[in-house]
């Protein structure tokens, strides 16, 4: 079996979002980065699928330089090789993302064979675009699922839950297929020791594709105004018990 | 100009027809159920042959899971870029739409260059406004039309949700617990409590990531999206991804013994201190005035 999990790098905000001073991006100065959480499900999946099923496992992302962190992240929790679409650090909007990994996923896949299962984060933690793994799905005329927190496979299918209102839709759908994760997939697991040794070896294949011009292109960014709460104090410590429940009273929740 | 809008049952369409107002005067409409059981690139083909056949200038969604995914299906198709979770959108070209990112925590103005814009509309980010009301585009010809391809993922059985209690996104109180908590033990309190107040359970997601609680309980950006009458935030620190869960509360209670914290600054009400004295007097203070 043939595994590809691609991820996103981005940072790790805090509390606060302070934007540089041109409005454009996210002042990362001070800030440390991870993988998107949703796609952090689909390299734990994708793991497991490959200590099941055994064969190969692959991570992809386009980013900047940096990104190789977060590959290397991947493969500390068992991901066997790496695929770095290296940019300059420019946002590249969701139609030229999908050109860019479908590009490099032909070019592994003619060299390779194909892949049985693809994963996508359902929506990227910072732009949210909701369109990349869908894109690629359609380019390389593959069926799509959306949004899974449960994938199980079954022979040639694989079987896909989908959280809605009122419970979980259930799709099969023959492989290979591209699936875009959600966070609650899975518990993704910690990276050992040894696994992080042997991640800094793992192959990193890097590439430089061409940006594709933007047609949905970012002009600035703003933090939304505050949402007008303005904090009352009820006290401190177990004192303020009886001011809470008094709160709750005219809430009209006890 | 004509502007194609894809229906759900629910405000977020009727917000959604607020801004496919200003891209057409007349509407149109295609129902997500126009397929059943549902089967997303169906629905996609349906709505790129209604867009064709009613010349839509634009074509508008909810930004719901189903909005979003059909018209990322539509997009692709048609080879087209697509605009998410926008908040305001302005003809033109390029069309300028404002959109959310990080959750809502965020908000992008950007250009969109597109001869037939895709916008799926940021739910409950849009009052719903009077006008023209959409009309429904004939579809038994449409649906005739479909490609058996398009047909092949579609929903073949339902799950009911396994757990009883009370659910996170219809509850009119949460008492949720953060890493502050300290372990999964420490959750008895929030559970008394909880209990007594007959709210659910909620949790950030430093807490799912612990393995202290399953990520059914996780509030925020990648967990539920919540809106209840009083959300109680016991030594959870206020982080965005965390934040944009809560856009829905209506009023906020942070129990942190850092006053500093985000929560402490983005509450209603706060009371500062250990939350392993403060939940249990809480719950003490309810049972003594029963």
């Amino acid at each position: 079996m043939r595994v590809l999990a691609t991820i996103k790098r981005v940072p790790i905000t805090g509390g606060r979002i302070v934007l540089t001073d041109d409005s454009r991006a996210i002042d990362t100065r001070h800030l440390g980065f991870t993988m998107s959480p949703h796609e952090e499900c689909g390299v734990e999946e994708a793991v497991r699928l490959i200590e099941s099923n055994k064969g190969d496992s692959v991570v992809l992302t386009l980013g900047p330089p940096e990104a190789v962190e977060q590959l290397r992240d991947a493969m500390a929790l068992g991901i066997d090789r790496a695929i770095h679409l290296q940019t300059d650090g420019q946002e590249w909007d969701g139609e030229a993302t999908a050109h860019a990994i479908t590009e490099a996923i032909r070019a592994d896949e003619a060299a390779n064979g194909p892949f049985d299962v693809i994963f996508f984060g359902n929506e990227s933690a910072d732009s949210g675009g909701f369109q990349v793994g869908i894109r690629v799905a359609y380019a390389l005329a593959r069926p799509c699922v959306t949004g899974l927190k449960k994938i199980t496979v079954e022979g040639k299918d694989v079987s896909c839950e989908q959280e809605v209102e009122g419970g979980r839709d259930v799709y099969v759908v023959a492989l290979p297929a591209v699936l875009t994760v959600k966070e609650g997939l899975n518990l993704p697991r910690y990276p050992s020791v040894p696994g992080k040794m042997r991640a800094r070896s793992k192959p990193v294949a890097v590439n430089s594709p061409t940006r594709q011009a933007a047609r949905l292109e970012l002009a600035s960014l703003a933090v939304p105004a505050g949402q007008g709460r303005r904090a009352e104090s009820l006290g401190g410590g177990a004192a303020a018990a009886p001011a809470v429940v008094e709160m709750l009273r005219k809430a009209g929740v006890l | 100009m004509n502007a194609l809008v894809l229906m759900e049952p629910g405000d977020a369409s009727r917000q959604t027809l607020t801004l496919a107002r200003r891209f057409g005067q007349s509407l149109h409409a295609v129902h997500m159920n126009v397929v059943d059981p549902f089967a997303p690139d169906a629905v996609a083909a349906v709505l790129q042959m209604a867009a064709e056949e009613v010349s839509a200038a634009a074509v508008f969604a909810a930004g719901t899971e189903r909005g979003n995914d059909v018209m990322a299906r539509l997009a692709a198709r048609m080879g087209l870029p697509m605009a998410a979770n926008c908040v305001d959108a302005a003809p033109g070209d390029p069309v300028m739409v404002t959109r959310q990112r990080w959750g809502g925590s965020l908000l992008e103005e950007a250009r969109l260059s597109s001869p037939r814009p895709l916008i799926t509309v940021a739910p409950h980010t849009v009052p719903i406004e009077a006008g023209p009301e959409p009309t429904d585009v004939d579809i038994q010809t449409l649906v005739a039309r479909l490609a058996e391809r398009d047909l092949a993922v579609h929903v073949s059985d339902h799950v009911a949700p396994s757990s009883g209690g009370v659910s996170l996104t219809t509850a009119k109180v949460i008492v949720s617990g953060g890493r502050g908590v300290g372990s999964k033990e420490g959750f008895a309190i929030i559970d008394e409590l909880a209990g007594l107040l007959g709210a659910a359970v909620g949790c950030s997601r430093a807490v799912t990531s612990a393995g202290w609680r399953p990520h059914t309980d996780q509030v925020g950006q990648t967990g539920t999206k919540v809106a209840p009458e009083v959300y109680i935030a016991c030594g959870i620190s206020g982080a965005t991804q965390h934040m944009a869960g809560l856009k829905g509360a209506k009023r906020i209670l942070a129990i942190n013994s850092d006053p500093q914290a985000p929560m402490m600054q983005n509450a209603d009400y706060t009371v500062v201190g250990d939350l392993k004295e403060i939940v249990p007097a809480i719950s003490a203070e309810i049972r003594d005035r029963r």
